[in-house]
């Protein structure tokens, strides 16, 4: 094996895949994923449900056996061994509590199947509560406790055993959406005080983008782009991706030609800008560029390097507004604009006005 | 603001016993099917067993502590000394000994049978279900002729095992407390299933993937998640076994011939050929008394340990 310089990896799979044979066929759950996760990494796994993330997340932890392929937890290939074996927890959707026991009993089960001893085992409990602010709640069994505070034991007990990665799935999905916010915050605190890596599975692309480090977007088994929340909204890889994550508006275009660094491409009839060229898209082809709502400006009619629209619609949002134009061409747009103070004037329904955006704005799609 | 009673009209007071009466006559049916054909009985045993038994068969009205007595002592019939009932003795210790047993081996096999079934797919379950309830349909006394059947020396089991060679000579297993023990562990399986099965299609297996994330193994698993999570099942099942085990009259009566009696049996004698009524009345009520008196205890005692 190579010496690495970069962070040690703590969980990868290699070409995995998960087939489910049923009376109706076979069902490719998973086909062929890849992913290298680092020591210390806050990874999410983002999709629409049955993509496959929560098949993967329980073939890490031993749920599902993978019907090829491996898995290596810091290089050892884990695939074979059961869950018990490996040094993975899981804080489960629904939290999965023991409800014959009480809280500290909760925590202090993963220590008690090691075989640790008891001292050590109440003051990892001792510990847990305090991480997750439950100290006063020890004694009570989980039916007594709230969702939020069920949800933290959930934490703790999958936290008490120290594993390598700890597995998330979907665990803030049953919680209201004040709960939700204050559990993302709390969770990025532990992972931070424990160093624990974390893999994270989730279908909200926002708590996706507020949490990760780095998230893989999948889509029918496959994963469709690796790469930091930023890269991810603003460098898409296909139509989907740029769907799925955020609001967005999907423009045609055609060439104009190749040039230096990249390709000059003509929107509508009045816009022309110079664009990346991504790998696997068909300069010669039909082109779609993507522009998000906060890039697209609101001018005048008729001015320079603008497209001719209608303005539809206008949806207040508090901190903004959100502005649905359709074009010359019948597509349909929608701009978002910051509400500031001294904010610009209003724009009644049905005014013509033109709309540009900044050519670095405008990225081109892979379908 | 509570409304004295006082206050309540004579027509709303008159049409409250209207309604109080009703509830009474609605019972009533109830009420008499319990007194005649449930305490009313009872209550005729607990008095015959003070009575004196009749030359024949019955009881002479006259009040005597002797059936009662003889339940677990035996007065010599020449010089009166009082010793032990050896033979009730015995009796006693084989069905206390061979109803453990039968709620000890139901349990073991029907634990993991009612899991299996509680694992099957929804649709696969009543199918199982209603393997399980099939002896139901068969009388009682056919099904303990089918298991003499197999198990008499010259039966399905002792033939194959002497043919294959295992053994020389049939094993001698029928009119033995064996026997007994392997018709009442037949006859009693689908009561421990059933309560099982119910206490186990309740169970959410996510917490068994839970105990398996935290490094329990196979055994831990079903040892510190299962099995607590079931416990209810697994009480109801061994009450259902235990209590109709102790009393089991046609299995051992059958199986165990004449010689390896059980209470049940000791009780039938006394109302038969034994014409001593009030001892198998005192029997009757004891055995009823020492089986609530376990049960109250058992299900205090599982109280106070939650």
């Amino acid at each position: 094996m190579e010496a690495q310089s970069q962070p040690a990896v703590a969980m990868e799979a290699r070409g995995v895949s998960k087939i489910f044979r049923g009376p109706e066929g076979d069902f490719h759950a998973l086909d062929s994923v890849s992913v290298s996760i680092a020591e210390g990494e806050f990874f999410t796994l983002l999709g629409p449900s049955g993509c496959g993330k929560t098949t993967l997340l329980r073939m890490i932890a031993g749920f599902e056996h993978p019907s090829a392929g491996q898995l290596l937890l810091h290089g050892e290939d884990i695939s074979d061994l059961p869950p018990y074996r490996r040094q993975v927890n899981t804080v489960f959707q629904s939290y999965a509590l023991f409800p014959h026991l009480s809280v500290a009993e909760n925590i202090a089960f993963g220590l008690r199947m090691l075989g640790r001893p008891n001292a050590e085992v109440d003051q990892t409990v001792d510990r847990m509560l305090k991480l997750v602010k439950m100290e006063p709640m020890r004694n009570r069994l989980t039916s007594q406790i709230s969702g939020g505070q069920q949800q933290r034991v959930a934490l703790a007990r999958a936290l008490a055993p120290a594993p390598k990665v700890l597995l998330l799935d979907e665990p803030l999905s049953a919680l209201d959406l004040k709960l939700r916010k204050e559990m993302q915050i709390e969770l990025k605190r532990l992972q931070h005080e424990t160093g624990i890596t974390f893999i994270f599975v989730t279908h909200d692309q926002e708590e996706a983008l507020t949490m990760s480090d780095r998230i893989a977007v999948m889509r029918d088994g496959h994963v469709l782009q690796i790469g930091a929340p930023r890269e991810i909204y603003d460098q898409p890889a296909n139509r989907f991706v740029a769907s799925f994550i955020g609001e967005t508006n999907f423009l045609s275009a055609t060439s104009e030609g190749i040039v230096d660094g990249g390709i000059r491409i003509r929107i509508g009839d009045t816009v022309s800008v110079e664009t990346d060229l991504p790998d696997g898209v068909d300069p010669k082809g039909d082109l779609t560029v993507v522009v998000r709502p906060e890039h697209i400006v609101l001018r005048e009619r008729g001015a320079p390097d603008t497209l001719s629209a209608t303005l539809t619609n206008a949806v207040y949002f508090g901190t903004d507004t959100h502005y649905h134009l359709e074009l010359a061409s019948g597509q349909h747009l929608i701009a978002r604009r910051q509400n500031a103070a001294g904010a610009p004037e209003r724009v009644e329904i049905g005014a013509a006005i033109g709309v540009a955006f900044a050519p670095s704005a405008a990225r081109l799609l892979r379908d | 603001m509570v409304r004295p009673t006082s206050a309540l009209s004579s027509g709303e007071i008159t049409a409250r016993r209207t309604i109080v009466r009703r509830y009474w006559l609605l019972c009533l049916p109830a009420l008499v099917l319990l007194v005649f054909a449930a305490s009313g009985p009872l209550l005729i045993v607990l008095a015959y067993s003070f009575l004196e038994p009749a030359e024949y068969s019955g009881v002479v009205w006259s009040l005597s502590g002797e059936g009662w007595f003889k339940v677990i002592l035996n007065r010599d019939i020449f010089d009166d000394t009082i010793s032990l009932a050896d033979a009730h003795m015995t009796i006693f210790w084989r069905s206390a000994k061979l109803s453990v047993l039968t709620t000890l081996l139901t349990l073991a096999i029907g634990f993991p049978t009612a899991y299996f079934i509680a694992t099957r797919p929804k649709t696969h379950r009543q199918y199982w279900l209603f393997l399980i309830t099939i002896p139901f349909w068969t009388n009682l006394l056919i099904r303990t002729y089918a298991i003499m059947e197999v198990i008499r020396n010259e039966g399905i089991l002792n033939s194959s095992l002497m043919s294959l060679g295992l053994i020389g000579a049939p094993l001698q297993i029928l009119y033995t407390d064996t026997a007994v023990l392997i018709g009442m562990v037949y006859v009693y399986l689908p009561l421990m299933v059933l309560p099982l099965y119910a206490a186990m299609e309740r169970l959410d297996f996510r917490l068994v993937e839970a105990g398996y994330d935290l490094y329990a193994t196979r055994f831990q698993v079903l040892r510190r998640v299962i099995v607590p999570l079931v416990k209810p099942g697994i009480i109801a099942g061994s009450i259902l076994v235990f209590i109709p085990s102790l009393g089991a009259y046609v299995t051992p009566r059958v199986l165990g011939g004449g010689k390896n009696m059980m209470i049940g049996n000791l009780i039938e004698l006394q109302f038969g050929e034994g014409r001593n009524w009030p001892l198998g009345a005192a029997l009757s009520i004891g055995l009823l008394v020492t089986v609530m008196a376990a049960l109250v205890f058992y299900v205090r005692n599982e109280q106070a340990e939650r």
